[in-house]
């Protein structure tokens, strides 16, 4: 978990205030909250946002503490910096929420999404996939011989990069788990 | 020692342990077990409402009232969705409610049995918190969650539905103390290092300015009672939200008046021209700050709030402090003596002598006359007729709300009942009832227009069936009053669906329940009536017939700023453009 220890209320935690507050510029955080695994909390979590009007770009969650039962969900979301710091706040005070980290704010973090790509195609078109997918250290985890399924790990940049080329290639199906991140450090 | 019982007997005995002493609600088939229970004990009083939606306005009169939390228990499916509005209405003002709603036995849920809603699901965005309650084991455990979690931080509505299959069953009671709520603390004290920046930014200040809501009350009458004494050893000027009316004396020397959009000019102006605004316990609600970008353009701004999202929600502020009002005001009173108690004495003197000038404006003025009552003229002696007694007031929604905010005078907290945040038309009666339950003897009024009043008058039968003597002051004007304003400034005179037709006959009406009429039109009578509304032991239906076509004023039109103040008739033309008319 991060270095900075976030208690609920407090708003001296974070270095926000060094930002520009009155800024316009729309900006991408990836917010890590720990929450009670409880019935409805991935709802209230939504309806939050949903209620609310914030955008979620992406969000993965899964309980990550079984005998606290606590779950841990990811949030890529976009906005101005009010925005963001409403976001947390609006969390924050979630009473089924413990915790809520911006890992974008908090300092370098690692993301990693996992996709699976199927794609089809004869020929030039499947060795050139076969060739890209080595480049980019996808897996293959079905083949057929008119298709494979790629595993591909790596930055949500990684995978749409790689979507790209994947494209022209006879790209079938994508699926994509979202991202979970860690802040870098102990 | 757990003790073994019944679900429903738990819920009784945690409502006991709790120190409840009133319930309001009604029946249902999902709920049956609990009003057997009820039923064979005598330590809860039950009030039986008339529709649920009355159940939780009058928790909430009662919880305003007394500081307590108000507990509501109602039925499955409709039950439960008639009660939504009232549990809004608490969220947005922070009153601390404790709904119980019966649900479709556990089997049963998510097969569109009879009287099944997704309760949890319909009110998981109206209240603060809410639980489906599942197993029998955890119930009473929870219900003590539920308190504190009502209670703590900022306050609110929370709601528990517990299936009928789980009130049945037998499990182990969890006695109060032994409830786990460690995870749920809110931070309370506020930063000393903010608080010392304000208290130096108090000391320097040329022109300060309190602005006050409804967290002072909230936080109980300590912190009442500190703000008053900061107020008078500093002498800056104070100013209230709606919500936060009584928490400083009306009477006051201090005192401005109200702010925002229908506020007194002088608390405006002073808002509008201020270099120090130090907010406490309120929420910088677009009613306060009309245009956002001309909101106080000169001052640094210190925010006491309870809630981290409402520091900077709207309003970007120079000093955050979150905590507890009482617990601020008390750090704010020992650093401010602890440096010398000092102020700027020059530049309040000058700060006054402004505030004077736009005090001699005398914004409230109105024209009066003989023939018919004026509303403003109603409430004011309504005001001279009952200051010094025991009252409380309760508003509906509306023209009578504003005027009523205006022209009575609060003394103390807690006496001011009104829907705020979610401006519900219906609040007022019932929430009169729940007043008057938790303070038998005491003289409650609630001020009404006769739309708003028409939208819960069901709980006349209630405050007959109970015998609570509320006395319900109509200002009738057979119109829609902040409505048809609206519509005269905004939308060309087109008076569209604002007028009441077919009202009913009032004095009938309060015979048909039982009551006492009092219908009053010559401002000559306006007296003697208020007085027998008031000396009449039992609820009273006062109608009083005033002038239909009154605005209220002063008035922030939408958009704009607060300096650009209607004060009359006369400054209302062509003032609101097409930019303000999309704002509500």
């Amino acid at each position: 978990m991060s270095a900075l220890n976030i208690k609920k209320g407090s708003t001296s935690h974070s270095a926000y205030d060094l930002r520009d507050h009155n800024a316009t510029v729309i900006e991408s955080h990836t917010l890590a909250v720990i929450v009670e695994n409880e019935p409805g909390v991935l709802a209230r979590v939504i309806g939050l946002f949903a209620g609310r009007g914030y955008n979620i770009d992406s969000l993965t969650v899964a309980e990550v503490d079984h005998t606290g039962h606590r779950s841990r969900i990811t949030i890529v979301t976009s906005g101005t910096p009010a925005v963001i710091d409403q976001i947390e706040a609006q969390l924050g005070r979630l009473v089924a929420v413990y915790e809520v980290h911006d890992l974008t704010a908090e300092g370098p973090c690692v993301q990693r999404e996992l996709a699976l790509f199927k794609v089809a195609g004869k020929g030039d078109a499947r060795i050139e996939a076969l060739r890209l997918a080595e480049i980019f250290r996808a897996n293959v985890v079905d083949s057929t011989l008119e298709s494979f399924v790629f595993e591909i790990t790596g930055t949500p940049e990684k995978i749409d990069a790689f979507a790209d080329l994947m494209r022209p290639l006879g790209l079938r199906e994508l699926a994509r788990t979202g991202v979970a991140a860690l802040s870098r450090g102990a | 020692m757990t003790k073994q019982m019944t679900g429903a007997k738990m819920v009784v005995q945690a409502l006991k342990d709790q120190g409840v002493d009133v319930v309001f609600g009604y029946p249902g088939g999902a709920v049956l077990p609990i009003y057997d229970e009820i039923f064979q004990q005598n330590d809860i009083r039950h009030i039986l409402v008339r529709h649920e939606q009355g159940a939780v306005h009058m928790a909430e009169g009662y919880a305003r009232s007394t500081g307590k939390p108000g507990v509501v228990l109602v039925t499955s499916g409709p039950g439960a969705t008639n009660a939504v509005t009232g549990l809004v209405d608490a969220l947005m003002d922070s009153i601390p409610l404790v709904v119980l709603t019966g649900q479709v036995p556990t089997f049963m849920i998510g097969t569109d049995g009879f009287q099944e809603a997704d309760t949890v699901g319909i009110t998981r965005p109206c209240t603060k918190h809410n639980w489906l309650v599942k197993d029998t084991a955890k119930l009473s455990e929870t219900i003590h969650q539920a308190f504190h979690v009502a209670t703590s931080g900022r306050p609110g509505p929370v709601l528990i539905d517990i299936p009928k299959d789980v009130q049945f069953a037998q499990a182990d009671y969890t006695p109060m103390e032994k409830a786990r709520v460690q995870h749920y603390q809110p931070r309370k004290t506020g930063d000393a290092e903010q608080i010392a920046r304000l208290v130096e930014m108090m000391e320097q200040a040329e022109r300060p300015v309190f602005y006050t809501g409804g967290g002072v009350i909230n936080s109980g009458p300590r912190a009442s009672a500190l703000l008053r004494e900061l107020v008078a050893a500093t002498d800056f000027p104070i100013t209230s939200t709606l919500m936060g009316l009584g928490s400083y004396p009306a009477s006051g020397k201090n005192w401005l008046g109200m702010l925002g959009m229908h506020g007194l000019y002088e608390a405006n102006l002073a808002m509008h021209g201020c270099d120090l605004m130090i907010n406490v316990g309120a929420r910088f609600d677009d009613r306060i700050t009309g245009r956002v970008k001309d909101f106080s353009p000169h001052s640094r701004k210190a925010h006491i709030d309870i809630d981290p999202s409402s520091i900077n929600k709207v309003i970007r502020v120079d000093v955050p402090i979150v905590g507890d009002v009482t617990l601020v005001l008390e750090e704010v009173l020992r650093q401010w003596k602890a440096r010398g108690s000092k102020t700027n004495k020059a530049g309040l003197t000058k700060w006054w002598k402004q505030i004077a000038e736009w005090r001699a404006v005398d914004c409230l003025s109105f024209k009066n006359s003989e023939k018919t009552i004026k509303p403003q003229h109603a409430l004011q002696r309504l005001e001279a007729l009952t200051k010094g007694m025991d009252r409380y007031i309760t508003t509906e929604v509306g023209q009578h709300q504003m005027w009523a905010a205006q022209f009575l005078g609060f003394e103390d907290p807690n006496r001011w009942m009104t829907s705020g945040g979610l401006g519900t038309m219906g609040y007022g009666l019932p929430a009169s009832i729940g007043v008057q339950i938790a303070h038998p003897d005491a003289l409650v009024i609630n001020v009404a227009g006769e739309a708003s009043w028409l939208m819960n008058m069901q709980e006349m039968g209630t405050a007959m069936q109970f015998r609570a003597p509320v006395k319900q002051f109509i200002l009738n004007n057979e119109r829609l009053g902040m409505v048809r304003q609206w519509q005269e400034l905004l939308h060309g005179e087109r008076y569209s669906h604002s007028w009441s037709d077919a009202l009913p006959d009032f004095v009938k009406l309060a015979e048909a329940f039982g009551c006492k009429g009092i219908k009053c039109q010559d401002p000559k009578d306006l007296d003697d009536a208020i007085m027998e509304m008031i000396r009449y032991d039992g609820p009273v239906i006062f109608d009083c017939l005033v002038e239909k076509h009154e605005n209220c004023f002063p008035m922030i039109p939408s958009g704009k700023p607060h300096n650009e103040m209607l004060l009359g008739e006369a400054d209302t033309q062509g003032v609101i453009g097409a930019k303000g008319a999309v704002l509500v």
